[in-house]
């Protein structure tokens, strides 16, 4: 696709038919990669030769820690290009990414909770990944608590893209700063060099990273659709309105 | 003298005629230095172990009190959209009001901090420490405040929204800024006061406007 057809689906209408499109495609696909994932990494994969069959966990929670923090960059991207370009959609698209990035943050810190307590020893460290992940996770919240606080829905939108966009300025200070505080929690095994997972742990790993990555998008999508049908419907009530009086 | 100084001054000058306005963070700083020796007991090794992180706790919650009346007071009278109807950059009033809540918010802190590390047992070399990364700490509260504000400028349910969107983000401060003897964190405490401080005016002063439209 040319950068000139991305462009096209700026524009509303040729927005809603690409989405009802491509949704069910995203959906299916996002399942059916995140299935096969986690069927080979359940069953297929090895166990790690320290911790064991609790090294599964890994194949849920590192995914979604990666889309929870690629989400938020989405969502200030996007929150940029509302206030430069002034775009509808834009908009709309932090709007719609919000909850589903804190969705991916929480499962990220519930299930490294949860691989926390057999490996650590506890549900919760005050490790400098963990905290800047609980960070990411308010974060979120802020941006959503902002969205509805504000009677004027459009003004909402906008004050939480700036509150996103200082985020992202903000973010790697935080996590750079958490980090060089304390850290327990292992380095990066994946690295655009290469990788010291094994391959056996590594395939399932991105294959369910590729169902994560679709599923994100195929719920922003349908989140999109939606915000969109909702401002029409408003829009219609509003023109009834004025008519009838 | 210069539009931006003319705008701290008037600050200033209503701070100095509502003496309130900073009395209560820097009361309820006191109150928070005060409490927490009956909370954990009045050993003095571990009151002055615990003083720096204390403190730096109560002046970071000080400093959401006066988020609510920052700007939503010029808004309420007006003198906001005068302002900005005769062509004074919303940044500028941003910088301004930065400016002026640090000086209206860290001096008074400055002040309160050694007598907050008498009740505390702080030993003098820390609070030598403790009172330059207090000092650039304000900066960046006020810098925060001030975002926070202006992005809450006529929102409901002021309090617990402004203590979510300020603390995630203070974070970096409290890290560094309540750590005053390890080597090092003094000066990031100040790199991430000064970090906060240049992008706060541009967030503020968008989301100024972005509220008057």
């Amino acid at each position: 696709m040319a950068a000139t057809d991305f462009h096209a689906l700026a524009n509303p209408l040729r927005f809603q038919r690409f989405a009802t499109l491509a949704t069910p495609w995203l959906l299916l696909a996002g399942l059916g990669f995140l299935a096969v994932g986690l069927g080979i990494g359940l069953f297929a994969s090895p166990p790690d030769y320290l911790q064991g069959e609790v090294v599964r966990i890994l194949y849920v929670h590192v995914p979604a820690a990666w889309f929870a923090l690629g989400g938020y960059l989405g969502m200030a991207l996007s929150a940029l290009a509302a206030r430069v370009w002034r775009h509808p959609l834009a908009d709309l698209s932090v709007r719609a990414i919000a909850p589903v990035g804190a969705m991916f943050a929480f499962v990220c810190l519930v299930t490294g909770s949860i691989w926390g307590r057999p490996t650590w020893g506890t549900w919760w460290v005050w490790d400098g990944r963990l905290t800047s992940m609980l960070v990411l996770f308010l974060l979120y919240l802020g941006v959503i608590a902002l969205i509805h606080l504000h009677e004027d829905r459009a003004r909402g939108l906008k004050m939480a893209g700036y509150l996103a966009i200082v985020g992202t300025i903000n973010l790697p200070i935080i996590k750079y700063s958490v980090q060089w505080w304390n850290t327990l929690h292992q380095p990066a095994s994946i690295r655009l060099t290469g990788s010291s997972i094994h391959p056996d742990m590594l395939t399932p790993l991105l294959l369910s990273a590729l169902g994560f990555l679709l599923l994100f998008a195929a719920l922003v999508l349908i989140r999109m659709r939606a915000l969109i049908a909702e401002q029409r419907l408003e829009a219609r009530a509003l023109r009834r309105a004025a008519r009838a009086g | 003298m210069s539009l931006l100084w003319r705008l701290v001054a008037r600050d200033l000058k209503l701070m100095v005629a509502r003496p309130g306005e900073w009395l209560m963070p820097l009361a309820f700083f006191l109150l928070v230095a005060m409490l927490l020796p009956f909370a954990i007991g009045p050993e003095p090794k571990l009151l002055a172990r615990l003083a720096p992180g204390i403190l730096w706790v109560g002046a970071l919650l000080a400093s959401l009190m006066p988020v609510s009346t920052l700007f939503a007071l010029d808004s309420a009278d007006g003198t906001l959209d005068q302002l900005l109807v005769r062509g004074v950059a919303a940044e500028t009033l941003a910088v301004a009001r930065m400016l002026a809540l640090w000086l209206g918010f860290g001096a008074p802190l400055l002040v309160a901090t050694p007598l907050a590390g008498l009740l505390l047992d702080v030993d003098g070399a820390v609070l030598m420490r403790l009172l330059p990364g207090m000092a650039a700490g304000a900066l960046g509260l006020s810098a925060l405040a001030v975002v926070a504000a202006s992005v809450t400028l006529g929102a409901r349910g002021g309090g617990g929204l402004v203590a979510l969107l300020v603390v995630p983000l203070a974070i970096p401060l409290l890290l560094f800024g309540s750590r005053p003897m390890e080597p090092g964190a003094l000066g990031l405490a100040a790199a991430a006061a000064l970090v906060l401080a240049a992008i706060a005016p541009f967030a503020g002063g968008a989301a100024l406007r972005a509220s008057r439209g």
